[in-house]
């Protein structure tokens, strides 16, 4: 027997395999076809303290091995997550400690919607997941991640705010991710998160309109994986963090990729669209991998490549 | 409940220029199925990490789905070369359906391949005509089902080339005139382009009888989980695979 589980900067998940943020609704809207036993962690969709719109209509477009979506992070606020979809997440039976993905329009907000969480004190809460790099929200997310300098100051906020692990999302399209992976271990940030989509667009050639109601989107799904690697093994040196890896991750041997690029856990994001089931077929085939590995813990596997 | 069936595929045909019936065994979805429901499909002849299609049930009984659809983009055309004997995976029953009851008569109003939900509707109420249109006859789809139901048909086409010459809710406000200068109940059920769905809303509203609109938007998860299938209603952005697709005219702003 395989043990699976990690430490993921102070969050113990019984499994490496977690959800993507935004992918996976507030927890329990796959509650029929998933098998949370399989599941170390569920990160919900973002939330702020007050309620958002989202985009205008249409909100994706698929495009060859990924999709773009652009649905702009809308949600009911704070209070009503932790009110009413916590409480409908927490009659799954024995389900896996809950990440918080949140994000504001502000450093106050964040650090208000991190206080709010704490100050719940909910039990089936395990960690916040701050994400400073949504690229489809003008107001807030991307525009704290592209500089160190203000990521720094936004996580420290929120480090203040909170005694939960503290997870950071990076954005990908940075000319180096060290000096934010950094600025985020500075800032007191227990563990990263990357990646975010990608800023990307889709044109309609008939009318000639961009296809998204918000123009531009953020690609994600199988296309974007060897984006992914790199930008792990990059972080992963940079420094001591453990680091939740994602995008497109399809399979055990994408999971397992990013893993041996320094992950500590994986999250599944677009490929729960297509098959519900994917999160448990990771998971087996991480095990098994192990297994025929010679692995006795998966958590040997973090940067476990062999470079000369 | 909500299932994901391995299902084996008993009829994928052809039954008009463009237009199919796709019919599965997914026992466990067709015995819960409700009317104006819909199941999410993965393609097998497109690539693994595909999104799945959102169908309108057509019918479900048997222990069988079937979906009408029309062979249309890179999803519905590879849908089309499935063969009889293969398999798709489908999730299923998802959103919120029809009622199935109805006061008085249920006037359901479909264009294009939004009579699919009406067919399976038509089967539960007693009482119903079917309000049809089409730019030509060629659009008037699956007459032949709603017939064999003894559903009363009235056809509407633009050109005139079947039925009534012009809008489908021209004839629909003459039967709506009849029954309200009787004094007869009646209800409105509709599926179909945003136009249409509008004309009935309003219909609805005007005539302080009960109207039940089922929105087709594009769809990611079909679970409530992504919020890509937004329509505009009194509560704001709302999901039609969850809190849809069929909503209350009263709920709904266009």
């Amino acid at each position: 027997m395989v043990n699976m589980a990690v430490d993921l900067g102070g969050l113990m998940l019984r499994t490496p395999v977690a959800t993507a943020s935004g992918t996976f609704g507030y927890g329990y809207e796959f509650g029929d076809l998933v098998d949370y036993s399989k599941l170390g962690a569920v990160t919900v969709k973002g939330v702020r303290m007050s309620e958002w719109p989202g985009n205008a209509m249409l909100r994706h477009a698929e495009v060859p091995g990924g999709l773009v979506n652009a649905i702009g992070l809308q949600g009911k606020g704070v209070k009503h997550f932790l009110s009413v979809d916590l409480f409908l997440y927490s009659r799954i039976p024995d389900p896996p400690p809950v990440i918080v993905n949140i994000w504001g329009g502000s450093e106050d907000e964040y650090a208000e919607t991190a206080a709010a969480i704490e100050a719940a004190n909910k039990p089936l809460i395990g960690a916040i997941e701050m994400n400073v790099s949504c690229p489809n929200v003008k107001a807030g997310g991307h525009t704290f991640g592209q500089d160190p300098e203000v990521l720094h100051s936004v996580v420290a906020k929120v480090r203040r705010a909170t005694k939960l692990p503290l997870i950071v999302k990076l954005a990908p399209n940075v000319p180096a991710i060290a000096p934010y992976a950094q600025a985020c271990e500075a800032a007191g940030a227990d563990a990263l998160s990357l990646i975010n989509t990608i800023p990307a667009m889709v044109i309609d050639i008939v009318r000639r309109v961009p296809v998204l109601g918000n123009r531009t989107g953020g690609l994600s799904g199988r296309c974007v994986h060897p984006v992914a690697v790199k930008l792990v093994y990059d972080a992963h040196r940079a420094t001591k963090l453990p680091i939740l890896a994602m995008g497109g991750v399809y399979e055990a041997k994408d999971a397992i990729e990013l893993m041996l690029a320094g992950a500590t856990a994986v999250a599944i994001g677009t490929a729960t669209f297509s098959d519900p089931g994917t999160a448990a077929r990771v998971c087996d085939g991480i095990a098994a991998y192990c297994e025929r590995q010679g692995f006795a813990s998966v958590s040997q596997l973090t940067g476990a490549l062999c470079e000369s | 409940m909500k299932y994901n069936e391995h299902a084996r595929v008993v009829e994928n045909r052809e039954f008009a220029a463009g237009y199919r019936f796709l019919t599965v065994e997914a026992p466990r979805q067709a015995a819960e199925m409700v009317p104006g429901q819909f199941v999410h499909v993965r393609i097998p002849t497109l690539e693994p990490s595909a999104l799945r299609r959102p169908f309108s049930v057509f019918d479900a009984e048997d222990g069988k789905v079937t979906v009408l659809y029309k062979s249309v983009g890179r999803g519905t055309q590879a849908l089309s070369r499935v063969a009889v004997g293969e398999y798709v995976d489908i999730e299923g029953p998802l959103g919120r359906g029809f009622p199935v009851k109805c006061e008085g008569t249920a006037l359901l109003v479909g264009g294009g391949f939004g009579v699919a939900p009406l067919h399976f509707l038509a089967k539960k109420l007693p009482k119903r005509i079917l309000f049809v249109g089409g730019r030509t006859q060629s659009d008037l789809l699956a007459l032949d089902k709603f017939a064999s139901l003894g559903v009363e048909c009235k056809v509407s086409t633009n050109d005139g080339s079947a039925g009534y010459k012009g809008f489908v809710v021209g004839p629909l406000d003459e039967t709506i005139a009849e029954l309200e200068a009787k004094g007869e109940k009646f209800e409105l059920f509709t599926c179909g382009p945003d136009g249409l769905l509008k004309a009935v809303t309003e219909r609805a509203l005007a005539h302080g009888v009960p109207g039940w609109i089922s929105v087709d938007r594009h769809m990611i998860c079909g679970m409530g989980a992504c919020f890509a299938c937004i329509q505009k209603t009194v509560r704001g952005n709302s999901r039609c695979c969850i809190e849809g697709p069929v909503f209350k005219a009263e709920e709904l702003v266009w």
